[in-house]
């Protein structure tokens, strides 16, 4: 396992959780509506080849829950904060789902730090007359079940969850307010921003699961559509998590997008 | 004691096999045919008519949406239509959630037209609406309760301060608030807080400069007596004494002329009500940031665990959430918990689910005749304390 910590660091106030291990160019992984609860095997995998910067967002895990948090667009001025107090430059941005959503709020608010852009699974757009899946609908169980395509890491995610601890259950809980909070309505998707994702000037890789329930790949294909020279790799028999179902196919196109640049 | 008859005006014609997991939010709408919507909502109509006949003090109803709960997705329609067709009985709208409207203004408009045509008969009712509606009206649960104060200031501004003036707050904005009609009653109308009790509910109603009547609604007795109690001692903590009126009860509550044939007569029915009529999954029921960490996970552990079992009408009379029996069981019932309580308001939801007209007409006018009368004089002001 590569050398990690978790630590925290005050961004303007707000004392922010930022777990960071490996060596290489920096890459800022933003996490989905779960939260990251711990250096997970996929962080591990990428420290082998980069600087591993994983902060949960403000109003998960670890983090303040600021009173100034209100929508995405808080979220996205926060990470160009956070990029510019670690004086952190030429940075790999990779984000899942909800992170995926932030970073291409980010970028398109500024790439002066941002050497390229990854989004797996990202929500953050819509597709008329294609359903997302509505998560604050279903039960943890059901949740779980529909983030796979391996009904396998389903059931143990599932027997996992009935072993949580009281505080376990709180950041869990946290979690899913501040996603709540974020993406009621319009519901997952800011409808500005498709408006602007041509401002996203760097090499973009955009990593999909065939199976996604939440996001299906046409979603993938509208930011394909709206951000210009980004390539679209979608994976067989995965789900909304290609960086836990399939972790190869998600370093396979982390390094394809980054080693060219 | 004042009695007020309230009606969620279920949609009883619903083919309950048809409920399998949910009577709210996605319960598809192809359950629900308007002839017999129609029906209903003349008949409901008519026995809310019947309460003022009978003397009840109020009428009351209430909003819920997507649902066959309740089909009053926009009480003040038949506020309105209650207020031509009733003489003496207040009409309590009981309440309109104020977040869940884009402008909140529009709440204040209806209530005071009701108030002005009426001549003064309103009880306006203030909620946040319960989780369901979130869903069905995809209004963020997260900011709920800082909405629903912020609305609330903004209706006291409109009823109560002479217009134009201007309101800048985070959720509202306005440049002129300035409305017509104001209300009838000075400074404004009567205010009641339905609420299943929490404690900022609590410490913002009983407020001096508010004194809202609490209504705890269908919670388990309880709950009843420790909030009620809980609101009473907040009263001490301001410093002055809780008035009887200030506190109110609201149940279904059904009447025979024995407690066998009450009990036999209600018992598909209520059970009806809180085993198909109210169900809902937990998420339909919890939105995320509805309520904080700590309520939201109570709320799981004890409600949620509740309603996951069949509740028979025995279980329902045990808990305290249904009143079920001959007229003197009933107002001997009624009596105890008043005095153990203190409450001033009795709001009986004498029709619930599939319960017919005629049951219905027949346990209200028991209620009016033979419970009514033995507690007039008791819940009532203690006027030296007032003053």
């Amino acid at each position: 396992m590569a050398d990690h910590k978790a630590e925290i660091i005050n961004i303007n106030g707000c004392a922010t959780e930022v777990h960071r291990g490996g060596s290489g160019a920096p890459l800022l992984f933003l996490h989905g509506a779960g939260g990251i609860s711990a250096w997970a095997p996929y962080l591990d995998a990428l420290a082998e080849r980069y600087d591993v910067i994983a902060p949960s967002h403000p109003g998960f895990g670890g983090t303040d829950d600021p009173e100034w948090l209100d929508n995405i667009s808080d979220m996205a001025y926060f990470y160009l904060d956070f990029m510019e107090e670690l004086g952190l430059e030429n940075v790999h941005l990779v984000g899942n789902s909800l992170g995926g959503w932030i970073a291409s709020e980010v970028a398109v608010r500024s790439i002066d730090r941002i050497k390229t852009l990854t989004l797996v699974s990202a929500a953050g757009v819509n597709v008329v007359g294609v359903a997302m899946g509505d998560l604050f609908m279903w039960s943890d169980e059901e949740a779980a079940r529909k983030m796979f395509f391996n009904q396998e890491i389903a059931e143990q995610r599932i027997a996992a969850a009935a072993e949580m601890t009281e505080e376990e259950k709180d950041v869990r809980l946290k979690n899913y307010f501040t996603t709540g909070k974020l993406s009621w309505n319009p519901r997952f998707h800011n409808p500005d921003l498709i408006k602007w994702l041509h401002r996203i000037k760097v090499p973009t890789m955009l990593i999909w699961g065939e199976n996604d329930n939440i996001f299906p790949p046409v979603y993938g294909e509208a930011y394909k559509e709206a951000i210009p020279g980004s390539e679209l790799r979608v994976i067989p028999e995965c789900g909304h998590l290609p960086h836990q179902e399939k972790l190869d196919d998600f370093l396979a196109g982390i390094d394809a997008i980054t080693s060219k640049n | 004691m004042r009695f007020s008859f309230f009606h969620l005006m279920p949609y009883g014609a619903v083919d309950l096999d048809a409920i399998d997991h949910t009577a709210w939010i996605t319960f598809s709408n192809s359950n629900f045919d308007p002839k017999e919507g129609h029906k209903l909502y003349n008949r409901y109509l008519d026995e809310l008519e019947y309460a003022d006949e009978l003397g009840f003090d109020g009428v009351c109803v209430n909003e819920h949406h997507q649902t066959a709960y309740g089909i009053m997705p926009q009480p003040s329609v038949l506020a309105g239509a209650l207020s031509r067709r009733t003489e003496k009985a207040k009409i309590c709208v009981l309440g309109r959630a104020l977040p869940l409207t884009e402008n909140p203004l529009s709440i204040a408009e209806e209530y005071a037209m009701i108030d002005n045509v009426t001549g003064g008969r309103l009880i306006a009712g203030f909620v946040r609406g319960i989780g369901c509606e979130y869903h069905s009206y995809m209004v963020n649960p997260s900011s709920s309760l800082a909405k629903f104060h912020e609305a609330h200031e903004l209706v006291m501004q409109a009823w109560t301060q002479p217009g134009p003036t201007a309101f800048e707050g985070k959720y509202y904005r306005f440049q002129y608030v300035n409305m017509w009609p104001r209300p009838y009653q000075e400074p404004h109308p009567e205010i009641w807080i339905p609420s299943q009790g929490s404690a900022e509910t609590k410490d913002w109603a009983s407020h001096p400069d508010r004194k809202y009547t609490l209504l705890m609604t269908f919670s388990p007795i309880k709950n009843v007596i420790r909030n009620m109690k809980a609101y009473a001692e907040k009263c001490d903590e301001y410093g002055y004494k809780c008035q009887p009126n200030q506190l109110g009860w609201a149940l279904p509550l059904y009447v025979a002329e024995t407690d066998e044939k009450a009990i036999k007569e209600a018992r598909p029915h209520i059970e009806n009500f809180f085993n198909k009529f109210l169900l809902a999954p937990t998420e339909y029921r919890m939105p995320p940031g509805y309520s904080s960490i700590n309520s939201y996970k109570m709320i799981q552990a004890n409600k949620m665990k509740f309603r996951e079992q069949y509740l028979s009408i025995e279980m329902l009379m045990e808990n305290g959430m249904f009143i079920c029996g001959s007229p003197s069981t009933v107002a001997e019932k009624l009596e105890e918990y008043q005095e153990e309580m203190g409450y001033g308001n009795l709001v009986t939801m004498g029709q619930f689910a599939t319960l017919d007209h005629e049951h219905t007409k027949k346990s209200m006018q028991m209620f009016a005749e033979e419970v009514m009368p033995k507690l007039r004089h008791i819940g009532v002001p203690n006027v030296a304390a007032a003053e």
